[in-house]
């Protein structure tokens, strides 16, 4: 057994993908640099913006040194309470829409396709449109406000809610439910104490998720009418008051950071 | 029998003992969500008064007017675009940021600042990094395309981080014994374990940039979002729709594209 030539040992010729996967990573690879190829070809860039771009960037900052913190007691602070406000409702009334979408979604609880489908459809839909369009929907129908953001981070909230509620309500375990159904449990009982502590854990996980990402989103939708700290944002970007910008800013970056904080500790106890 | 009703009555009075301080938390819960309400000034008439004019919005938003298909096609096109650069860029740049923040590999010297990058790049929503590049260096596809970058090394980086973190060490030992340079050790003791997790997160990022790039034109950063906004604008709710429709079928086709490059990639 002992190797004496340089020679490839004979014997089968290992290779870890068949030649058709090979093929098709190649492909991807040639698809991606076409696509990148044709896409900085045909984008319109102005080139002299982007050697620019680094001066107009620190020019920017500069502007913005230091941050008018005064600005903060008198109108940030009113604002980020608000975008607070909005996210939070607008997490529990997405999560009162969305547990029933979810509970038809789920085909242990709903064993009609037809129903699953379309329950699904309308999670991939909520999904599908952005927080920014949702909110503009509904600042068209109820007027610039808190209450159009509300209802547009319910909505944008539903799909990701639902879909992973039903989910984990598809994973839970039939042994608890079939012993109540055996007891001759009622259809709400079955649900409340069979699937409800099975699935309770991944329900406050996702409900602290989607909080999280809420709080980040809410902090946007000022900039089309909708309510919160975007629409201070917005006014100070159009006077110029760029010190005024840094401390909106500052206030939402302190924000998120203490909101991902707050969700990490909550779910270190909870879960 | 009085005495094992007494004991039954024991039992159950421990077993379904009333859990004052979640009660607690459910009161001061609804406390809130009223206190909230009020705080937003929501009214039921107002919400009445909505529903009646959305059903009259609804009402001309069909049918879709598709006649401006130019511009919806040029607007959309544009997003690609954009999606597409800032994908790139933004996955290469968190190769090397990401492995300067593994903490297993990596001094602390060099993880805190590329944390911190990470971290700054996370916290702030892409729309609001457009905005500033917008104002900064002006309208167009090239602020949609830096701020995209921006927070595409923001996600990639950090989970890109964590996947290096997780890895086997004992291979990168093997290769560190045969004499090899750093490079050679990243390149065949950490990449190949990690090569398929960062498929993952190049196609999912793909697909979060596809979405985000027809949304950086509200704010003037180019692509299908600022002929959205104008639609709005001018209450052309015919062309609005056919905007959605369109936005949806893209990020649609997104999605199955990405889904199928992670097949292939599995």
């Amino acid at each position: 057994m002992s190797v004496t030539t340089n020679s490839p040992p004979s014997g089968p010729n290992w290779q870890r993908f068949t030649p058709a996967q090979r093929l098709a990573r190649y492909a991807v690879y040639l698809v991606a640099v076409m696509a990148l190829v044709w896409s900085v070809r045909n984008v319109s860039i102005i080139p002299e913006f982007l050697y620019d771009a680094h001066n107009q960037m620190a020019d920017l900052l500069t502007r913005m040194w230091p941050p008018d913190l005064s600005y903060y007691p008198t109108t940030v602070h009113g604002a980020l309470i608000e975008t607070l406000h909005i996210a939070t409702l607008g997490t529990i009334l997405s999560i009162v829409m969305a547990v029933p979408i979810g509970l038809m979604a789920a085909r242990n609880i709903v064993p009609f396709r037809v129903v699953n489908e379309f329950a699904k459809l309308i999670l991939v839909a909520s999904r599908s449109v952005n927080s920014l369009v949702w909110a503009l929907l509904f600042v068209a129908i109820f007027g610039p406000g808190a209450l159009a953001g509300t209802i547009a981070i319910a909505f944008r909230s539903i799909g990701f809610v639902g879909k992973l509620f039903a989910e984990a309500v598809e994973e839970a375990s039939p042994g608890p439910v079939e012993a109540l159904t055996a007891a001759g449990a009622s259809w709400p009982a079955l649900l409340l104490k069979g699937y409800w502590p099975q699935v309770q854990p991944a329900f406050w996980s996702i409900a602290l998720f989607r909080w999280d990402i809420n709080v980040r989103e809410s902090a946007v939708l000022g900039l089309v009418g909708a309510g919160g700290i975007g629409l201070v944002l917005d006014t100070a970007m159009n006077f110029f008051q760029w010190t005024r910008v840094a401390t909106i800013l500052l206030a939402i970056f302190t924000v998120v950071v203490l909101a991902e904080i707050l969700v990490t500790q909550i779910r270190k106890r909870l879960i | 029998m009085n005495k094992r009703q007494a004991e039954l009555d024991q039992i159950r009075a421990v077993a379904f003992a009333p859990d004052w301080r979640m009660r607690a938390v459910w009161l001061g819960f609804v406390a809130y969500v009223i206190y909230a309400t009020g705080q937003l000034n929501f009214t039921w008439e107002r919400f009445v008064v909505g529903l009646d004019r959305g059903a009259t919005f609804l009402g001309r938003m069909f049918p879709p007017e598709f006649k401006r298909w130019e511009l919806l096609a040029e607007g959309l096109l544009e997003s690609l675009q954009i999606a597409i650069i800032s994908s790139a860029v933004g996955i290469l740049l968190s190769l090397p940021i990401g492995l300067l923040a593994a903490r297993n590999l990596m001094p602390v010297a060099v993880t805190v600042p590329a944390r911190a990058f990470i971290a700054l790049a996370r916290s702030f929503h892409p729309i609001i990094i457009a905005i500033i590049f917008v104002k900064a260096i002006g309208f167009g596809p090239l602020a949609g395309i830096l701020a995209l970058i921006f927070a595409s090394i923001g996600f990639v980086a950090k989970l890109f981080a964590e996947a290096i973190e997780e890895i086997s060490l004992k291979q990168v030992e093997a290769v560190r014994a045969t004499g090899a340079s750093f490079m050679g050790v990243v390149i065949m003791g950490v990449l190949p374990q990690v090569f398929s997790r960062f498929i993952g997160f190049a196609t999912y990022q793909l697909d979060s940039n596809l979405r985000q790039s027809t949304m950086v034109g509200i704010v003037g950063g180019g692509g299908i979002g600022g002929t959205l906004f104008s639609a709005f604008r001018r209450f052309d709710y015919d062309f609005v729709c056919a905007i959605l429709i369109s936005i949806i079928a893209m990020i649609m086709i997104g999605e199955l594209i990405a889904s199928w490059l992670r097949k292939t990639f599995q």
